[in-house]
């Protein structure tokens, strides 16, 4: 009996595998984005605000404008626990739904990006890993289908150093200053050692390396190795878990917290939270701003939440992950308002939607009319550049909410670049690709 | 009524020891290869391909190594991602510095490297036993991703540290890189596990199966009838670890194309793995396969199941349910069967001969 | 040359040179053994009374302080959280027994262990549709504030939860040798049968032992939450706890602990005066290697009971 039930649970589970198919309805005039979050796992206390944001703004574009010049924005969750194998599952599943096809692809994590790369020029399907993945992608004549600006980790690393001379009083003054790197260790982590290692032959300051392993929940020896070298400064590129446990060991050291500063992922709300008290005075890099306070965000409060900002507040907006993926969205739904105006108001393909991101100008005139102009700094892709080399701000947590604690710091192009266009022809040649000319 | 094997007479001794004794059985095999060789490359599409089947297929083989190991030698390990990382990594390193070499040969020769490495991890073994061995095998598992992680000449130096698979052609047809298509990767992955579990079964009713499985019964007992557990369990490592190697190699040349030590990470990997041998059943290779098919089949369905019969839920919320169900799913099953799927296989065979009149 | 003075002298002269440095390792590995410890308890209480290699440990200590920070955020004392967690991780523990263990009894370990992977996710999803994936803060009132003694910089928090933990291994430990409970747990431990037969109830011990796992992760979720937030990457603490497991010996208490303290010493020490010549983060693998090197040696773990096989 009790085998015949489970070989009919079977069977009935069978039939309905087969039956899933990837249905294509015929709309008209809507423009298919897939969303790839992930609310659920480790990293979800990162991964719900980013989504919130992108859900947010996509929503208040077809609410208040009725879409991206009239084409409605269909949208598509799809969870992948931050994790490659169901990111290709779920990228797989959406990126031929809507009527031409996913328009571009925002794949939020370092693993599904490394393996979306390659495909992306099959599959004609832009790439738009905002601030993270891969940071040679930079090219574009190699990296046709990648677009990751406003910055790169290694510009970032070096913005970093050019603020710390700055708050030094000149880059003259770095020489013999000793700063930590406290990485998460992955191909993330370490993407920025290169950099601050040319910048430390450079500038003449000690650079220590320190590593934490994933997830990084145990750090008492990192930190004990950090109190005992008395760095100047710390510059951390965590993720995850392993941020608001080295905000709180800092703080349990007695570390001048302003010291220590993050890259742009390890400066969200979620991460200061914990250490409580302890996190007054962290500082994190950023590219956009922090809090609800402008107006694309009164924007959303009436048309989303119907004037109802303790609601939006709960659906995370204006955490600085919130604004991020918002800003993300913002730069994806401009690409494709770019490329209607060369292909016309319908919906566009990846390949209409590719060309709308490398001819993207987002100027600050454009930024006024979004409600965002101080939030974020104009972008202006082109075909060999596609990380614009942006300017890096510095924010600074003062007890309950991040706000701007520099000007907006540019990174040293001079240095990345060369490095970059070194990376990309390494890949173009083991992968056996022409770079275009631009 | 059509699964009797009344009627069929064994002449021969070599007849009698058959892979499949019964007709029915053999045409029953060789119509599915058929079918995975000529139906379904035709009526699946790159979503199914891409999403589903090629994974599966690959894990199906890494899940064929670890039986091998865990189900017949009877050593637990938790480090099939490494041995897996391990084919990957030689893999990527052939290629890119021998760009001339046959993809199939580096294949295997990555396999074989993984089968070295095994037999290194697999000492210990001779003195450590059950859990403790389970355990001990994180060592490899972390070790070597650790090292793959932070020695810059295996992913040779490039800032990404990640590997890439470079494309390959075998036959004048490419199948890694990005240009490899669904259908070249999917034969690819179907070829090497065909095979693959032909040699596994054969190799598994031979000598040396029969002393793997006399080691995993009881290892005093059988080191006192002869044999010996050096070998015996080294041996187990090293085919367990070539069967992960390769299939590692595929996994990033056939399947992901791009990743960095991550991919094969325990709770990605290695434990998956082992839920796949467990719920097919310990001690059967068609048992690793669908297992494998399950635990990579079950929460694809789950997942666009509620959408396509019109329930629609936060994403987060459906991925909680998802879970709770799918760990209900594998109690239940252990349960109702502990032995696995392979049991309910053989259960369903027993009911088919006596269909349509059980007693 | 270079490398081997790297490993073999330098950092010896370094340990000589500034030996208050390494004593404030070598206590700030303690404190962390001390915390592993607190999660590789679970794994041994269950493990010892049932045979259970209890993956869904880690899970536990989530849940239990998910449930526990749930409550304290709608407004619940922390007495009352607490005597409601734990009334909750009862409930639990008398589930676990109903719907899963009785019904695999005399199974194979492999199998069990399989079944708390199952038990594992849907723990994991409980806690999460019932109180979210956000990373929340747990302040329970302990004290958190450095010190300098002696030179060593010393954390009260981390203090307490030394304390915190030396109660707990010293009344678990009391409580299995002295109380009829306790020795019958002990029983149960031995052999199954012979307990059965002398008229101890299985089931109700199996319910005792998973509620006691089910305290000893609250505990652990409250002092691993305190640290770091409590979210979901605390069922990842298990795997921090299974080299001590290996070294200290599935079946033994205080081996738990003794096996806590030398891996949190190990590491930390290896960490910080190898890990630079490695290039860092050396601690994941080196715990492991550690307890296999032990292991080599005594292949039942520290503590753990004589291995004793027949043909």
């Amino acid at each position: 009996m009790k085998f015949r039930s489970l070989l009919l649970g079977a069977l009935g589970a069978v039939v309905c595998v087969t039956g899933v198919a990837v249905s294509k309805a015929a709309y008209s005039a809507e423009q298919f984005i897939p969303m790839l979050v992930y609310r659920t796992g480790p990293y979800a206390p990162s991964g719900i605000p980013v989504a919130n944001g992108f859900r947010d703004y996509y929503t208040l574009v077809n609410k208040r404008d009725g879409g991206i010049n009239g084409v409605k924005i269909v949208f598509e969750e799809c969870e992948t626990k931050y994790n490659t194998k169901q990111g290709v599952e779920c990228y797989e599943k959406l990126k031929n739904k809507g009527p031409t096809g996913a328009s571009l692809v925002n794949p939020y994590s370092t693993g599904i990006t490394y393996q979306l790369i390659p495909k992306s020029a099959v599959d004609g399907v832009p790439i738009l890993s905002m601030g993270y993945g891969r940071t040679s992608a930079a090219d574009g004549r190699v990296f046709k289908w990648v677009f990751n600006f406003p910055a790169t980790y290694w510009s970032q690393a070096s913005a970093f150093v050019k603020y710390v001379g700055r708050q030094e009083g000149g880059m003259a003054n770095l020489k013999g200053k000793k700063i930590v790197h406290l990485y998460h260790n992955s191909a993330y982590g370490k993407e920025a050692n290169p950099t601050l290692e040319t910048l430390a032959k450079k500038y003449g300051f000690k650079l220590t390396l320190i590593a934490v392993d994933h997830p990084g929940q145990e750090q008492k020896a990192q930190w004990l190795q950090i109190r005992r070298k008395k760095p100047h400064w710390i510059f951390m590129s965590g993720w995850g878990v392993m941020n608001q446990v080295a905000i709180k060991e800092a703080a349990g050291i007695n570390y001048p917290m302003d010291h220590f500063v993050g890259n742009w992922w390890s400066g969200s709300d979620a991460d200061v939270v914990p250490a409580g008290a302890g996190s007054k005075g962290y500082k994190s890099a950023t590219f956009h701003g922090a809090g609800a306070g402008w107006g694309v965000h009164e924007d959303i409060v009436k048309h989303i939440y119907g004037g109802d900002a303790a609601k939006a507040q709960e659906n995370k907006m204006g955490e600085v992950l919130y604004n991020r993926g918002m800003v993300n969205a913002m730069f994806g739904v401009e690409a494709i308002r770019t490329a209607m105006k060369k292909y016309g108001n319908k919906s566009m393909t990846g390949a209409q939607v590719r060309w709308g991101l490398e001819n993207l100008n987002v100027n600050e005139a454009r930024l006024s009319e979004l409600g965002m102009k101080g939030f974020t700094q104009p972008v202006k892709v082109s075909c060999s550049d596609h990380e614009t080399s942006g300017p890096v701000m510095f924010q600074q947590w003062d007890g309950s909410k991040w706000s701007f604690a520099s000007i907006w710091v540019p990174p040293m192009r001079d240095v990345v670049r060369p490095m970059i266009e070194k990376d990309a022809a390494n890949y173009a040649k083991e992968n056996k690709i022409t770079p275009r000319k631009c | 009524m059509f699964y009797r094997e009344a009627g069929q007479f064994k002449t021969s001794y070599d007849k009698d020891q058959a892979v499949f004794p019964i007709m029915q059985d053999r045409w029953f095999i060789v119509a599915v290869i058929l079918a995975a060789y000529f139906v379904v490359p035709f009526v699946a599409d790159e979503y199914w391909l891409q999403a589903v089947i090629i994974p599966f297929l690959i894990l199906a083989l890494a899940a064929i190594g670890l039986n091998i190991l865990t189900g017949y030698a009877g050593q637990v390990s938790l480090g099939t991602g490494a041995f897996m990382a391990i084919g990957a990594y030689a893999c990527y390193k052939l290629t890119t510095n021998i760009p001339d070499l046959n993809i199939v040969v580096a294949f295997l020769i990555s396999g074989l490297m993984a089968a070295a490495v095994g037999i290194v991890f697999g000492i210990p073994s001779l003195r450590i036993k059950g859990f403790y061995l389970a355990v001990a095998t994180l060592a490899a598992q972390f070790f070597v991703l650790w090292l793959f992680n932070k020695v810059g000449w295996f992913y040779n130096d490039n800032p990404s540290g990640t590997i890439t698979a470079p494309p390959r052609e075998l036959f004048g047809v490419t199948i890694t890189g990005p240009r490899a298509t669904a259908e070249a990767r999917y034969f690819v992955s179907l070829t090497f596990l065909v095979i693959g579990a032909v040699v596994a079964k054969n190799l598994v009713r031979g000598r040396l199966g029969r002393s793997w499985m006399a080691i995993r019964d009881m290892d005093i007992a059988a080191e006192i009838i002869g044999i010996r557990p050096l070998q015996t369990k080294l041996m187990a490592f090293a085919v367990s670890s070539f069967y992960c190697g390769v299939a590692g190699a595929l996994y990033i040349f056939c399947w992901l194309g791009s990743a960095e030590t991550e991919a094969f990470d325990l709770l990605q990997v290695s434990f998956p793995v082992l839920f796949m041998i467990i719920i097919g059943g310990l001690g059967s290779i068609i048992g690793s396969i669908m297992g494998a098919a399950f635990i990579t089949v079950m929460p694809i369905f789950l997942t666009n199941f509620p959408p396509m019969i019109g329930i629609h839920m936060a994403t987060d919320l459906q991925k909680h349910i998802e879970e709770i169900i799918f760990g209900g799913m594998i109690v239940f099953f252990l349960i109702a069967e502990p032995h696995g799927f392979a049991r309910l296989w053989q259960i369903g065979k027993e009911k088919l001969r006596r269909w349509p009149f059980p007693y | 040359m270079e490398f081997l003075n790297a490993v073999f002298v330098a950092p010896f002269l370094d340990i000589a040179d500034s030996p208050v440095f390494f004593a404030e390792v070598v206590i700030g590995g303690l404190m962390s053994g001390v915390m592993y410890s607190l999660v590789a308890l679970g794994f041994v209480l269950i493990f010892k009374a049932s045979g259970v290699f209890n993956y869904a440990q880690g899970a536990m200590v989530l849940f239990a302080a998910l449930t526990l920070v749930g409550l304290m955020e709608h407004g619940a004392p922390l007495w009352l959280g607490l005597l409601v967690t734990l009334g909750v991780m009862v409930a639990l523990a008398y589930a676990i027994e109903r719907f899963m263990l009785r019904k695999l009894v005399n199974q194979e370990g492999i199998i069990l262990f399989m079944a708390t992977i199952g038990l594992n996710f849907v723990l994991e999803g409980v806690g999460q549709i019932a109180f979210g994936s956000d990373v929340k803060r747990l302040d329970v009132g302990l004290p958190d504030k450095s010190f300098e003694w002696k030179g060593i910089l010393l954390n009260t928090f981390d203090l307490s939860a030394t304390f915190i933990g030396a109660v707990m291994v010293t009344s678990l430990a009391l409580f299995f040798q002295y109380t009829p409970t306790g020795r019958a747990l002990r029983a149960v431990a031995d052999d199954h049968q012979a307990a059965l037969s002398v008229g101890i109830p299985l089931k109700t011990i199996w319910v005792i032992v998973w509620s006691v796992a089910g305290a000893v992760a609250l505990v652990a979720g409250i002092m691993w939450g305190a640290k770091a937030g409590v979210q979901f990457s605390l069922v990842l603490i298990a795997l921090k706890a299974l080299p001590v497991l290996i070294l200290g010996g599935f079946t033994s208490v205080p081996g738990a602990i003794v096996g806590g303290l030398i891996i949190g010493v190990g590491e930390k020490v290896a960490e910080v005066y190898w890990g630079p010549v490695f290039g860092g983060a050396i601690e994941s693998w080196f715990a492991y290697m550690l307890a296999l090197a032990f292991l080599l040696f005594r292949p039942q773990g520290l503590f753990g009971e004589k291995i004793i096989e027949r043909v």
